[in-house]
């Protein structure tokens, strides 16, 4: 608790009363549903009593329909203030009622107290008495009657819901532009009209919401995370943080969203080109290490689907910046021919302890204690069924028939892929003793293909140019332009042995290349 | 009121962003007529008692020519220039 140092407030006649008083004051903050506020409002009318004039003797009540009430109930001459919208009881950082402080004539707090301490208050009483330079008047309480000790009540400014809507107005934490919802219009409609949300309903972005996702990290809410193309926008911690309101996360998801926008917005990421090409992809996040358990996401049953709500709601806050903040939308900029259901939110969780192997983050430097987005352009899950292979080289050569057709079949070079294992197929290709690299080394083996086979045709007019083709129509061109463009991650029910391909865009400087970031706080 | 933060990079006003609301009656207030029957009656009634209650208030009358069309521009655009409050006589 802060003593306050200047306010005006209003009386129940509707006078305005503003303090410092200079006269020796005494503040008393109440409200009536509180046994020791009752408790000890005579003893403050008795100190005004004593006093006679003296010294301004101020009830200040947290809810302007408790005067009434109490002036009537322990029939109160006290002036009684009405503090309902609970500006000087949040800025003097109350946590009790009754609270009392208690000023001399220069507006310096001598005493303060809160609850009732017998003692305390029998103290405090005399010091009243004394500044307001009636020492010989007796005040007229019975101190031995009353209770040594009598705890006080949760201030009305503190409690839950009511904290937030103060916080989110005082804070100066928010500085968005606030919008003004018409009276008789509905909010989710008007956020469906101006064009906030991705097609499904949002969560209203109200002040308090965004103010308690923003408890959610530690970073300054005006720290400015990443410029958002296609626009450019600068970023701010707040701003994703309404975004993640909308999509429906919880404060605890607001560090793993913030690195998912920093590593979207990176330059090797391309989100510009990601968002703006005809192609399919859209930003798919794969999350690893503790905060996966932490956060409750889902890596097992319908690991890539619905249902969860961390998986599904971090996708979709990514998205939801990059349409409202960075203005990426469907028609604008972004171009997708068809796009697809992994747009509206592509996020999910690597199943780290299932897999004999490092999970994707430690492959790519980081510890296994650190958590990790990662970023990675796709285009949707595609499925490879395999229910017979009983060794890794015939599952994997499944798997590698299954990468040979992305993009198109007489592709070649290709880019960046991740492969999804699901645990039954784990457990195949681990029972021959296969590391992740004899499993791209296979991958390359049986996806390569001959000149003459990736050659354009009569049958299908794709494929390489003949005059580019060289002399020798044998040589094997492989699939993926490098085993390291090979991206294995494992995930999924512990039924099934189908696993998933998400093929990716153009890999490299001049498209999308995967990012991985480390995940804050 | 709801009150919403705004999600986007603020980089457009937002459309129908509610003007706000004074503390007070203070100024000029108009009175909007659509010219539907007895709207001017109400009118002047309203007139009258905003007169007696809200003596420091200047008072203006305007009208639609008609009421099937959304009022022009021109008679929006010097509503908005002269009036603080505008009460708007709708329906019959």
């Amino acid at each position: 608790m802060k003593p306050p140092i200047a306010f005006t407030l209003h009386d129940d006649s509707g006078t305005p009363f503003s303090f410092p008083t200079q006269r020796p004051t005494l503040l008393a903050f109440v409200k009536e549903d509180c046994e020791t506020c009752n408790l000890t409002l005579p003893l403050i009318e008795a100190v005004h009593q004593a006093v006679d004039g003296a010294m301004d003797v101020v009830a200040i009540s947290q809810k302007q329909a408790d005067i009434a009430v109490l002036r009537d109930r322990h029939a109160l001459t006290i002036a009684m203030l009405d503090d309902d919208s609970l500006d000087v009881s949040y800025d003097a950082d109350l946590d009790t009622v009754p609270s009392l402080f208690l000023y001399d004539a220069s507006g310096e707090c001598t005493l303060q107290t809160y609850g009732f301490d017998r003692d305390e208050w029998q103290a405090l009483a005399g010091e009243a008495v004394a500044l307001a330079g009636k020492v010989e008047a007796p005040v007229a309480i019975d101190w031995d009657s009353l209770p040594p000790f009598r705890p006080g009540c949760g201030a009305r400014n503190v409690e839950p819901g009511v904290a937030e809507r103060l916080a989110a107005r005082k804070s100066g934490d928010l500085m968005g532009r606030m919008i003004e919802v018409g009276q008789g219009d509905d909010v989710h409609e008007f956020v469906f009209d101006q064009g906030f949300t991705d097609g499904l309903p949002v969560v209203p972005p109200i002040p308090e919401r965004v103010w308690r996702m923003l408890q959610g990290t530690t970073r300054d809410p005006q720290e400015v995370v990443v410029e958002v193309p296609p626009n450019l926008a600068p970023v701010t911690v707040e701003k994703v943080a309404v975004n993640a309101v909308m999509a429906g996360a919880r404060p605890q998801y607001l560090p793993v969203i913030l690195a998912a926008v920093e590593a979207a917005c990176s330059d090797e990421f391309n989100m510009h080109g990601v968002l703006a090409t005809t192609f399919f992809v859209g930003p798919t996040v794969i999350v690893n290490g503790p905060i996966r358990h932490k956060l409750g996401m889902n890596m097992q049953v319908n690991a890539l689907g619905q249902g969860n709500r961390a998986n599904s709601t971090i996708g979709r806050a990514l998205q939801l910046v990059i349409r409202n903040v960075g203005g990426g939308r469907p028609g604008e900029v972004d171009r997708a021919v068809m796009g697809g259901p992994h747009k509206v939110s592509f996020c999910f969780a690597e199943y780290e302890e299932r897999s004999p192997w490092e999970p994707l983050h430690v492959e790519r430097g980081f510890a296994p204690e650190d958590s990790t987005v990662t970023l990675f352009a796709g285009s949707g899950p595609q499925p490879v069924s395999d229910q017979l292979s009983r060794d890794a080289r015939s599952l994997v050569t499944s798997i590698a028939h299954g990468m040979v057709t992305l993009w198109n079949v007489k592709n070649y070079n290709a880019g960046e892929v991740f492969l999804v294992l699901a645990p039954e197929h784990v457990d195949t290709i681990r029972s021959s003793g296969w590391s992740k690299d004899d499993i791209r080394a296979r991958i390359q083996e049986a996806t390569a293909r001959p000149i003459r086979d990736l050659l354009r045709d009569e049958e299908c007019a794709e494929g390489i140019a003949p005059d580019q083709a060289g002399d020798d129509l044998d040589r094997l061109l492989p699939k993926f332009r490098d085993p390291a463009m090979i991206n294995i991650v494992v995930a999924g029910g512990e039924a099934g042995k189908f696993s998933a391909i998400l093929g990716g865009w153009q890999s490299g400087p001049r498209g999308s290349q995967s990012v991985t970031r480390k995940i804050g706080d | 009121m709801v009150q919403i933060v705004d999600p986007t990079d603020e980089r457009e006003p937002v459309q129908r962003q509610l003007a706000p609301r004074p503390e007070t009656l203070q100024g000029t207030l108009g009175l909007l007529d659509i010219t539907k029957p007895r709207g001017d009656i109400l009118l002047a009634r309203l007139k009258e008692r905003l007169e007696a209650e809200a003596p420091g208030v200047t008072i203006k009358n305007y009208a639609k020519p008609t009421f099937t069309k959304p009022a022009p521009d021109a008679l929006r655009q010097q509503m908005k220039e002269e009036c603080d409050f505008v009460i708007e006589a709708l329906a019959d």
